[in-house]
Protein backbone atom coordinates (compact mmCIF):
# COMPACT_ATOMS: atom_id res chain seq x y z
CA UNK A 1 0.00 0.00 0.00
CA UNK A 2 2.67 2.32 0.62
CA UNK A 3 3.77 1.98 -3.00
CA UNK A 4 0.56 1.96 -4.18
CA UNK A 5 -0.65 5.11 -2.68
CA UNK A 6 1.98 7.71 -4.32
CA UNK A 7 1.42 6.30 -7.63
CA UNK A 8 -2.16 6.48 -7.18
CA UNK A 9 -1.63 10.37 -6.12
CA UNK A 10 0.38 10.46 -9.29
CA UNK A 11 -2.48 8.88 -11.52
CA UNK A 12 -4.71 11.74 -9.81
CA UNK A 13 -2.14 14.43 -10.49
CA UNK A 14 -2.05 13.60 -14.29
CA UNK A 15 -5.38 13.41 -14.44
CA UNK A 16 -6.05 16.71 -12.96
CA UNK A 17 -3.07 18.41 -15.28
CA UNK A 18 -4.58 16.87 -18.19
CA UNK A 19 -8.17 17.94 -17.49
CA UNK A 20 -7.50 21.62 -17.11
CA UNK A 21 -5.04 21.68 -20.21
CA UNK A 22 -8.19 20.66 -22.11
CA UNK A 23 -10.71 23.47 -20.59
CA UNK A 24 -7.95 26.10 -22.08
CA UNK A 25 -7.91 24.52 -25.19
CA UNK A 26 -12.00 24.65 -25.24
CA UNK A 27 -11.41 27.99 -23.49
CA UNK A 28 -9.58 28.72 -26.89
CA UNK A 29 -11.67 26.95 -29.29
CA UNK A 30 -15.05 28.82 -27.41
CA UNK A 31 -13.26 32.49 -28.38
CA UNK A 32 -11.87 31.61 -32.15
CA UNK A 33 -15.39 30.56 -33.53
CA UNK A 34 -18.01 31.44 -30.76
CA UNK A 35 -18.33 35.11 -31.40
CA UNK A 36 -18.95 34.66 -34.97
CA UNK A 37 -21.35 31.74 -34.41
CA UNK A 38 -23.35 34.35 -32.18
CA UNK A 39 -22.51 36.92 -34.50
CA UNK A 40 -20.86 39.18 -32.75
CA UNK A 41 -18.74 41.68 -34.41
CA UNK A 42 -14.78 41.50 -34.47
CA UNK A 43 -14.63 44.87 -33.23
CA UNK A 44 -16.90 43.73 -29.72
CA UNK A 45 -15.10 40.79 -29.35
CA UNK A 46 -11.97 39.72 -31.38
CA UNK A 47 -10.83 36.63 -32.00
CA UNK A 48 -8.15 34.91 -30.88
CA UNK A 49 -6.45 34.18 -34.28
CA UNK A 50 -6.93 38.33 -34.59
CA UNK A 51 -5.81 39.21 -31.19
CA UNK A 52 -2.59 37.33 -31.69
CA UNK A 53 -1.67 38.86 -35.12
CA UNK A 54 -2.40 41.76 -33.52
CA UNK A 55 0.11 40.95 -30.20
CA UNK A 56 2.62 40.29 -33.12
CA UNK A 57 2.35 43.64 -34.88
CA UNK A 58 2.19 45.50 -31.73
CA UNK A 59 5.38 43.81 -30.86
CA UNK A 60 7.08 45.59 -34.13
CA UNK A 61 4.78 49.05 -34.58
CA UNK A 62 3.85 49.71 -30.92
CA UNK A 63 7.29 49.29 -28.69
CA UNK A 64 4.78 46.11 -27.22
CA UNK A 65 7.94 45.24 -25.21
CA UNK A 66 9.56 48.77 -24.30
CA UNK A 67 5.84 49.72 -22.62
CA UNK A 68 5.19 46.42 -20.71
CA UNK A 69 8.79 46.76 -19.43
CA UNK A 70 7.76 50.30 -18.24
CA UNK A 71 4.92 49.32 -16.16
CA UNK A 72 6.23 46.12 -14.83
CA UNK A 73 9.48 48.42 -13.29
CA UNK A 74 6.66 50.96 -11.99
CA UNK A 75 5.05 47.47 -10.44
CA UNK A 76 7.91 46.11 -9.41
CA UNK A 77 9.48 49.55 -7.54
CA UNK A 78 5.94 50.59 -6.21
CA UNK A 79 5.51 46.70 -4.59
CA UNK A 80 9.17 46.46 -3.18
CA UNK A 81 9.32 50.34 -1.81
CA UNK A 82 5.36 49.72 -0.60
CA UNK A 83 6.02 46.55 0.97
CA UNK A 84 8.56 47.88 2.90
CA UNK A 85 7.23 51.29 3.88
CA UNK A 86 4.07 48.51 5.27
CA UNK A 87 6.37 46.47 7.27
CA UNK A 88 8.01 49.14 8.97
CA UNK A 89 5.19 50.55 10.28
CA UNK A 90 3.30 47.59 10.81
CA UNK A 91 6.00 46.56 13.37
CA UNK A 92 5.85 50.38 14.67
CA UNK A 93 2.88 50.41 15.48
CA UNK A 94 2.00 46.80 16.54
CA UNK A 95 5.34 47.34 19.12
CA UNK A 96 3.82 51.01 20.17
CA UNK A 97 0.13 51.10 20.81
CA UNK A 98 0.24 54.57 22.14
CA UNK A 99 1.32 55.17 18.36
CA UNK A 100 -1.47 52.52 17.12
CA UNK A 101 -4.12 54.41 19.09
CA UNK A 102 -2.89 57.87 18.33
CA UNK A 103 -2.39 57.37 14.37
CA UNK A 104 -5.11 55.03 13.35
CA UNK A 105 -8.12 57.46 12.71
CA UNK A 106 -5.70 58.81 9.87
CA UNK A 107 -4.57 55.48 8.99
CA UNK A 108 -8.34 54.40 8.82
CA UNK A 109 -9.19 57.30 6.72
CA UNK A 110 -6.13 56.45 4.58
CA UNK A 111 -7.27 53.21 4.32
CA UNK A 112 -10.54 53.83 3.28
CA UNK A 113 -10.20 56.70 0.99
CA UNK A 114 -10.02 55.18 -2.59
CA UNK A 115 -6.45 55.02 -3.40
CA UNK A 116 -6.63 55.32 -6.91
CA UNK A 117 -8.77 58.78 -7.06
CA UNK A 118 -5.57 60.03 -5.52
CA UNK A 119 -3.63 59.46 -9.11
CA UNK A 120 -4.92 63.26 -10.81
CA UNK A 121 -3.72 64.53 -7.58
CA UNK A 122 -0.37 62.60 -8.23
CA UNK A 123 -0.07 63.63 -11.64
CA UNK A 124 -0.53 67.38 -10.45
CA UNK A 125 2.49 67.31 -8.29
CA UNK A 126 4.63 65.49 -9.91
CA UNK A 127 3.82 65.45 -13.72
CA UNK A 128 3.49 62.84 -16.13
CA UNK A 129 6.53 61.13 -15.01
CA UNK A 130 6.70 57.60 -13.29
CA UNK A 131 6.39 58.86 -9.84
CA UNK A 132 2.62 59.11 -9.82
CA UNK A 133 2.39 55.56 -10.75
CA UNK A 134 4.58 54.81 -8.14
CA UNK A 135 3.18 56.53 -5.90
CA UNK A 136 -0.19 55.12 -6.29
CA UNK A 137 1.21 51.65 -6.24
CA UNK A 138 2.93 52.52 -2.83
CA UNK A 139 -0.30 53.56 -1.23
CA UNK A 140 -2.38 50.40 -2.60
CA UNK A 141 0.07 48.22 -1.57
CA UNK A 142 0.88 49.72 1.63
CA UNK A 143 -2.21 48.48 3.53
CA UNK A 144 -2.81 45.05 3.33
CA UNK A 145 1.16 44.57 4.26
CA UNK A 146 0.73 46.73 7.49
CA UNK A 147 -2.39 45.71 8.45
CA UNK A 148 -1.35 41.69 8.35
CA UNK A 149 1.98 42.92 9.85
CA UNK A 150 0.22 44.65 12.80
CA UNK A 151 -2.27 41.94 13.18
CA UNK A 152 0.80 39.26 13.30
CA UNK A 153 2.65 41.75 16.71
CA UNK A 154 -0.80 41.69 18.45
CA UNK A 155 -1.96 38.50 17.78
CA UNK A 156 1.58 37.21 19.33
CA UNK A 157 1.38 35.17 22.46
CA UNK A 158 3.01 37.67 25.11
CA UNK A 159 4.42 34.43 27.21
CA UNK A 160 6.63 34.02 24.25
CA UNK A 161 8.20 36.85 24.37
CA UNK A 162 8.14 36.37 28.76
CA UNK A 163 9.77 33.14 27.63
CA UNK A 164 12.74 35.09 25.73
CA UNK A 165 12.90 38.14 28.13
CA UNK A 166 13.44 34.96 31.12
CA UNK A 167 17.09 34.38 28.98
CA UNK A 168 17.46 37.65 28.85
CA UNK A 169 16.79 38.98 26.02
CA UNK A 170 17.03 42.67 24.38
CA UNK A 171 14.70 44.56 22.66
CA UNK A 172 16.32 43.72 19.85
CA UNK A 173 16.58 40.06 20.31
CA UNK A 174 13.02 39.85 20.75
CA UNK A 175 12.29 41.50 17.64
CA UNK A 176 14.87 39.51 15.44
CA UNK A 177 14.46 35.85 17.38
CA UNK A 178 10.36 36.02 18.07
CA UNK A 179 8.23 39.09 16.46
CA UNK A 180 9.58 39.48 13.36
CA UNK A 181 9.24 35.57 12.14
CA UNK A 182 6.26 35.16 13.82
CA UNK A 183 4.98 37.83 11.30
CA UNK A 184 5.95 36.05 8.23
CA UNK A 185 2.67 33.80 7.48
CA UNK A 186 -0.12 36.56 7.49
CA UNK A 187 3.00 39.14 5.91
CA UNK A 188 2.92 36.69 3.39
CA UNK A 189 -0.82 36.25 3.24
CA UNK A 190 -0.64 40.10 2.84
CA UNK A 191 1.65 39.72 0.00
CA UNK A 192 -0.40 38.05 -1.89
CA UNK A 193 -3.08 40.65 -1.63
CA UNK A 194 -0.29 43.23 -2.43
CA UNK A 195 0.68 41.52 -4.99
CA UNK A 196 -2.49 41.54 -7.12
CA UNK A 197 -3.55 45.00 -6.11
CA UNK A 198 0.27 46.39 -7.10
CA UNK A 199 -0.81 46.55 -10.67
CA UNK A 200 -3.91 48.09 -10.14
CA UNK A 201 -1.92 51.13 -8.82
CA UNK A 202 -0.07 51.42 -11.58
CA UNK A 203 -2.59 51.37 -14.32
CA UNK A 204 -4.69 53.72 -12.88
CA UNK A 205 -1.54 56.20 -12.84
CA UNK A 206 -0.84 55.52 -16.48
CA UNK A 207 -4.86 56.06 -17.30
CA UNK A 208 -4.88 58.98 -15.98
CA UNK A 209 -2.15 60.39 -17.81
CA UNK A 210 1.22 59.67 -19.59
CA UNK A 211 3.29 58.82 -22.79
CA UNK A 212 4.24 55.41 -21.97
CA UNK A 213 3.25 52.05 -19.76
CA UNK A 214 0.15 49.74 -20.89
CA UNK A 215 -1.62 52.06 -19.09
CA UNK A 216 -1.15 54.59 -22.06
CA UNK A 217 -1.25 51.79 -24.88
CA UNK A 218 -5.11 50.89 -23.10
CA UNK A 219 -6.02 54.32 -23.25
CA UNK A 220 -4.97 54.72 -26.89
CA UNK A 221 -6.52 51.85 -28.28
CA UNK A 222 -9.54 52.07 -26.70
CA UNK A 223 -9.42 55.83 -28.41
CA UNK A 224 -8.57 54.37 -31.64
CA UNK A 225 -11.52 51.91 -31.42
CA UNK A 226 -8.79 48.92 -31.48
CA UNK A 227 -10.41 46.51 -29.59
CA UNK A 228 -7.90 43.55 -30.50
CA UNK A 229 -4.71 46.36 -29.19
CA UNK A 230 -7.02 46.93 -25.79
CA UNK A 231 -7.42 42.47 -25.37
CA UNK A 232 -3.78 42.43 -25.98
CA UNK A 233 -2.63 45.57 -23.64
CA UNK A 234 -5.20 43.56 -20.53
CA UNK A 235 -3.69 40.07 -21.13
CA UNK A 236 0.11 41.82 -20.97
CA UNK A 237 -1.30 43.42 -17.50
CA UNK A 238 -2.85 40.21 -16.34
CA UNK A 239 1.05 38.53 -17.31
CA UNK A 240 2.58 40.80 -15.21
CA UNK A 241 0.36 40.36 -12.03
CA UNK A 242 0.62 36.78 -12.45
CA UNK A 243 4.78 36.94 -12.46
CA UNK A 244 4.49 38.95 -9.36
CA UNK A 245 2.31 36.97 -7.51
CA UNK A 246 4.27 33.80 -8.96
CA UNK A 247 7.44 35.80 -7.58
CA UNK A 248 5.75 36.48 -4.25
CA UNK A 249 4.76 32.33 -3.52
CA UNK A 250 7.84 31.28 -4.61
CA UNK A 251 9.75 33.01 -1.92
CA UNK A 252 6.91 32.41 0.66
CA UNK A 253 7.21 28.44 -0.38
CA UNK A 254 10.81 29.00 0.69
CA UNK A 255 10.05 31.63 3.76
CA UNK A 256 7.36 29.60 5.34
CA UNK A 257 8.84 25.59 4.73
CA UNK A 258 7.74 25.11 8.10
CA UNK A 259 4.19 25.28 7.49
CA UNK A 260 2.27 21.99 7.93
CA UNK A 261 0.88 21.44 4.00
CA UNK A 262 -2.36 21.82 5.42
CA UNK A 263 -2.00 25.22 6.49
CA UNK A 264 -0.42 26.27 2.86
CA UNK A 265 -2.61 27.41 0.42
CA UNK A 266 -2.63 25.24 -2.82
CA UNK A 267 -2.30 28.49 -5.32
CA UNK B 1 26.68 27.96 59.10
CA UNK B 2 23.94 27.18 56.30
CA UNK B 3 24.59 27.26 52.84
CA UNK B 4 23.31 30.02 51.20
CA UNK B 5 19.73 29.23 49.83
CA UNK B 6 19.53 28.84 45.56
CA UNK B 7 15.79 31.12 45.93
CA UNK B 8 14.79 33.00 48.40
CA UNK B 9 11.56 35.25 48.99
CA UNK B 10 12.11 37.46 52.04
CA UNK B 11 8.35 39.06 52.92
CA UNK B 12 7.47 39.43 49.33
CA UNK B 13 4.14 41.58 48.79
CA UNK B 14 2.30 41.74 45.01
CA UNK B 15 0.22 44.56 44.79
CA UNK B 16 -1.76 44.82 41.20
CA UNK B 17 -3.47 48.67 40.69
CA UNK B 18 -7.10 48.11 38.95
CA UNK B 19 -7.24 51.20 36.68
CA UNK B 20 -11.04 50.45 35.72
CA UNK B 21 -12.13 50.32 39.97
CA UNK B 22 -9.60 52.57 41.11
CA UNK B 23 -8.24 49.47 43.60
CA UNK B 24 -5.61 47.80 44.23
CA UNK B 25 -5.54 44.15 44.48
CA UNK B 26 -3.51 42.41 46.42
CA UNK B 27 -2.12 38.77 45.10
CA UNK B 28 0.21 37.86 47.26
CA UNK B 29 0.98 38.71 50.91
CA UNK B 30 4.20 38.27 53.16
CA UNK B 31 6.00 35.06 51.84
CA UNK B 32 8.81 34.25 52.42
CA UNK B 33 10.42 30.86 51.74
CA UNK B 34 13.92 29.64 50.89
CA UNK B 35 14.75 26.77 49.03
CA UNK B 36 18.17 24.65 49.26
CA UNK B 37 20.15 23.29 46.23
CA UNK B 38 18.80 20.69 44.98
CA UNK B 39 15.58 20.68 46.25
CA UNK B 40 12.30 20.24 44.55
CA UNK B 41 9.48 22.30 46.48
CA UNK B 42 5.91 22.64 45.21
CA UNK B 43 3.48 25.11 45.63
CA UNK B 44 -0.10 24.26 45.75
CA UNK B 45 -2.73 26.51 46.24
CA UNK B 46 -6.52 27.35 45.53
CA UNK B 47 -7.59 29.12 41.56
CA UNK B 48 -5.78 32.66 41.73
CA UNK B 49 -3.98 32.69 45.19
CA UNK B 50 -0.81 34.07 43.11
CA UNK B 51 0.92 31.52 42.92
CA UNK B 52 2.08 31.92 38.73
CA UNK B 53 2.58 35.71 40.32
CA UNK B 54 5.41 34.34 43.00
CA UNK B 55 7.23 32.92 39.68
CA UNK B 56 7.10 35.88 37.58
CA UNK B 57 8.51 37.77 40.65
CA UNK B 58 11.34 34.72 41.13
CA UNK B 59 12.33 34.93 37.23
CA UNK B 60 12.49 38.95 37.71
CA UNK B 61 9.84 39.35 35.04
CA UNK B 62 7.64 41.34 37.53
CA UNK B 63 9.23 42.83 39.98
CA UNK B 64 8.01 43.13 44.17
CA UNK B 65 5.99 45.37 45.23
CA UNK B 66 7.44 45.22 48.53
CA UNK B 67 10.43 42.30 50.05
CA UNK B 68 13.11 40.70 48.07
CA UNK B 69 14.21 37.75 46.10
CA UNK B 70 17.29 36.15 46.14
CA UNK B 71 18.87 33.29 43.79
CA UNK B 72 21.90 32.22 45.23
CA UNK B 73 22.08 35.13 47.32
CA UNK B 74 21.49 37.71 44.33
CA UNK B 75 18.94 39.86 44.58
CA UNK B 76 16.70 39.23 41.56
CA UNK B 77 15.92 42.68 39.61
CA UNK B 78 15.60 41.42 36.32
CA UNK B 79 15.73 38.43 34.15
CA UNK B 80 18.82 36.69 34.90
CA UNK B 81 20.18 34.09 33.58
CA UNK B 82 20.39 31.76 36.92
CA UNK B 83 16.54 30.95 36.68
CA UNK B 84 14.84 29.86 33.61
CA UNK B 85 10.99 28.44 33.47
CA UNK B 86 8.78 26.53 31.83
CA UNK B 87 5.18 26.74 31.65
CA UNK B 88 1.90 24.83 30.62
CA UNK B 89 2.31 25.74 27.18
CA UNK B 90 5.45 24.89 25.56
CA UNK B 91 6.11 27.72 23.85
CA UNK B 92 8.09 26.77 21.26
CA UNK B 93 8.70 28.26 18.34
CA UNK B 94 7.13 26.94 14.91
CA UNK B 95 9.94 28.35 12.23
CA UNK B 96 12.02 26.32 14.45
CA UNK B 97 13.07 22.54 14.97
CA UNK B 98 13.43 21.25 17.94
CA UNK B 99 17.14 21.02 18.25
CA UNK B 100 17.10 25.13 17.03
CA UNK B 101 14.31 25.66 19.63
CA UNK B 102 15.87 24.39 22.73
CA UNK B 103 19.01 26.64 21.41
CA UNK B 104 16.79 29.67 21.80
CA UNK B 105 18.11 30.30 25.30
CA UNK B 106 21.32 29.77 24.85
CA UNK B 107 21.62 31.42 21.46
CA UNK B 108 20.41 34.76 23.57
CA UNK B 109 22.87 34.82 25.79
CA UNK B 110 25.51 34.23 23.14
CA UNK B 111 26.85 31.00 23.33
CA UNK B 112 28.97 29.79 20.61
CA UNK B 113 27.10 27.81 17.79
CA UNK B 114 28.89 24.16 17.76
CA UNK B 115 29.05 24.55 21.93
CA UNK B 116 25.19 25.07 21.82
CA UNK B 117 24.23 22.35 19.57
CA UNK B 118 26.32 20.09 20.97
CA UNK B 119 24.73 20.93 24.25
CA UNK B 120 21.44 20.31 23.09
CA UNK B 121 21.91 17.78 21.28
CA UNK B 122 22.61 15.92 25.08
CA UNK B 123 20.11 17.10 26.35
CA UNK B 124 17.64 16.22 23.65
CA UNK B 125 19.12 12.59 23.55
CA UNK B 126 18.78 12.91 27.57
CA UNK B 127 15.24 14.00 27.16
CA UNK B 128 14.13 10.88 25.02
CA UNK B 129 13.83 12.82 21.66
CA UNK B 130 17.16 11.91 19.30
CA UNK B 131 15.10 10.94 16.80
CA UNK B 132 13.37 14.39 16.06
CA UNK B 133 15.73 16.36 16.64
CA UNK B 134 15.17 18.20 13.20
CA UNK B 135 11.75 18.12 13.29
CA UNK B 136 9.10 20.91 13.41
CA UNK B 137 7.21 21.36 16.50
CA UNK B 138 3.85 20.55 14.82
CA UNK B 139 5.24 17.55 13.53
CA UNK B 140 5.12 15.94 17.40
CA UNK B 141 2.63 15.04 20.20
CA UNK B 142 1.82 17.13 23.33
CA UNK B 143 3.78 15.23 25.61
CA UNK B 144 7.18 15.45 23.07
CA UNK B 145 6.75 19.26 22.85
CA UNK B 146 6.38 19.26 26.36
CA UNK B 147 9.74 17.04 26.73
CA UNK B 148 11.29 19.21 24.29
CA UNK B 149 10.27 22.68 26.67
CA UNK B 150 12.02 21.40 29.40
CA UNK B 151 15.39 20.20 26.89
CA UNK B 152 15.32 24.02 26.18
CA UNK B 153 15.09 25.48 29.90
CA UNK B 154 17.79 22.79 30.86
CA UNK B 155 20.23 24.40 28.14
CA UNK B 156 20.86 27.63 29.13
CA UNK B 157 21.97 25.85 32.82
CA UNK B 158 19.73 26.76 35.17
CA UNK B 159 21.10 27.42 39.23
CA UNK B 160 16.33 27.35 39.49
CA UNK B 161 13.48 25.66 37.76
CA UNK B 162 10.67 27.65 37.84
CA UNK B 163 7.94 25.57 36.52
CA UNK B 164 4.59 26.65 36.35
CA UNK B 165 2.16 23.57 35.75
CA UNK B 166 4.25 22.36 33.03
CA UNK B 167 2.42 19.14 32.31
CA UNK B 168 -1.61 20.04 33.48
CA UNK B 169 -2.35 20.19 29.66
CA UNK B 170 -1.03 16.26 29.24
CA UNK B 171 -2.92 13.09 29.23
CA UNK B 172 -3.12 11.25 32.56
CA UNK B 173 -0.49 8.50 31.23
CA UNK B 174 2.28 10.95 29.37
CA UNK B 175 1.91 13.07 32.36
CA UNK B 176 2.79 10.13 34.69
CA UNK B 177 6.08 9.43 31.96
CA UNK B 178 6.80 13.07 32.00
CA UNK B 179 6.48 13.32 35.99
CA UNK B 180 9.27 10.56 35.48
CA UNK B 181 11.31 11.84 33.18
CA UNK B 182 11.43 15.34 35.52
CA UNK B 183 11.79 13.17 38.36
CA UNK B 184 14.92 11.56 37.15
CA UNK B 185 16.49 14.66 35.36
CA UNK B 186 16.07 16.43 38.30
CA UNK B 187 17.63 13.74 40.46
CA UNK B 188 20.67 13.46 37.46
CA UNK B 189 21.27 17.28 37.51
CA UNK B 190 20.89 17.93 40.97
CA UNK B 191 18.67 20.95 39.98
CA UNK B 192 17.09 23.07 42.21
CA UNK B 193 13.06 23.96 41.21
CA UNK B 194 9.71 25.50 42.13
CA UNK B 195 6.89 23.59 40.78
CA UNK B 196 3.61 24.75 40.57
CA UNK B 197 0.58 22.38 40.75
CA UNK B 198 -2.78 21.57 40.77
CA UNK B 199 -2.36 17.90 41.16
CA UNK B 200 -1.88 16.86 44.66
CA UNK B 201 -0.52 13.46 43.60
CA UNK B 202 2.19 15.07 41.13
CA UNK B 203 3.07 17.61 44.49
CA UNK B 204 3.40 14.58 46.44
CA UNK B 205 5.40 12.18 43.94
CA UNK B 206 8.01 14.54 43.02
CA UNK B 207 8.66 17.52 45.89
CA UNK B 208 10.85 17.25 48.84
CA UNK B 209 8.96 19.94 50.41
CA UNK B 210 5.01 21.14 49.41
CA UNK B 211 4.14 24.85 50.05
CA UNK B 212 0.35 25.59 50.60
CA UNK B 213 -1.14 28.71 49.72
CA UNK B 214 -4.73 30.39 51.42
CA UNK B 215 -7.06 32.17 48.96
CA UNK B 216 -5.89 35.59 47.76
CA UNK B 217 -4.51 37.71 48.95
CA UNK B 218 -1.55 34.30 48.89
CA UNK B 219 0.23 33.42 52.30
CA UNK B 220 2.11 30.19 52.87
CA UNK B 221 -0.41 28.88 55.18
CA UNK B 222 1.38 24.86 55.61
CA UNK B 223 4.78 23.28 54.77
CA UNK B 224 4.75 19.88 54.54
CA UNK B 225 8.02 17.48 54.06
CA UNK B 226 7.52 14.35 52.07
CA UNK B 227 9.03 11.75 53.77
CA UNK B 228 9.13 9.12 51.05
CA UNK B 229 12.12 7.48 49.58
CA UNK B 230 12.52 7.09 45.90
CA UNK B 231 12.61 11.22 44.61
CA UNK B 232 14.93 10.33 41.76
CA UNK B 233 11.62 7.75 40.87
CA UNK B 234 7.95 9.50 41.10
CA UNK B 235 6.74 6.03 38.95
CA UNK B 236 7.61 4.01 42.34
CA UNK B 237 6.82 6.84 44.68
CA UNK B 238 3.35 7.11 43.78
CA UNK B 239 2.34 3.33 44.90
CA UNK B 240 4.11 4.29 48.07
CA UNK B 241 1.06 3.57 50.88
CA UNK B 242 1.96 6.68 52.56
CA UNK B 243 0.84 9.21 49.47
CA UNK B 244 -2.85 8.65 50.50
CA UNK B 245 -1.98 10.00 53.44
CA UNK B 246 -0.44 12.76 52.48
CA UNK B 247 -2.98 14.03 50.02
CA UNK B 248 -5.77 13.47 52.60
CA UNK B 249 -3.63 16.51 54.85
CA UNK B 250 -3.43 18.64 51.23
CA UNK B 251 -7.22 18.19 50.83
CA UNK B 252 -7.93 19.46 54.17
CA UNK B 253 -5.61 22.14 54.27
CA UNK B 254 -7.10 23.46 50.85
CA UNK B 255 -10.81 22.60 51.70
CA UNK B 256 -11.72 20.87 49.36
CA UNK B 257 -14.23 18.64 50.95
CA UNK B 258 -16.26 21.95 52.26
CA UNK B 259 -16.09 23.23 48.55
CA UNK B 260 -17.62 20.10 46.96
CA UNK B 261 -20.38 19.97 49.90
Amino acid sequence: MSVARPAMLQLGVRRMVVASALLFVIFLAAWQWLPGLLGIPPFIIPSVSLVWQEFLHMLARDRLLFHTGITAMQVGVGFILGVMLGVLCGFALGMSPTAEFVLSPYILALQIAPKVAFAPLFIIWFGYTVYPKILVCILIVFFPVMINVLGAVRALDPDVVRLAKSFTANRFQVFWKIEFPAAMPPLFAGLRIAATLAVIGVLVGELVGGNMGLGYLLAFSEGAGETAKVFVTIIMLTLIGIALYGIVVAVETRVLHYLPSRARLAI
Amino acid sequence: MPRTPRLEFRDVTKRFANPRQGSVVVAVEGVSLSIADGEVVSLIGPSGCGKSTLLNMGSGLDPASSGEVYVDGERVTKPNRHVAFMLQKDLLLPWRTIVENVELGQEILGVPRGERRDRALALLAKCRLPDFVHHYPHQLSGGMRQRAALARTLAVDPSVLLMDEPFSALDAQTKMVLQQDLGRTLADTGKTALFITHDLIEAVALSDRILVMSQRPGRIIEEITVDIADRDNPMRRRQHPKVAAYVVQLMNLLQIEQAAA
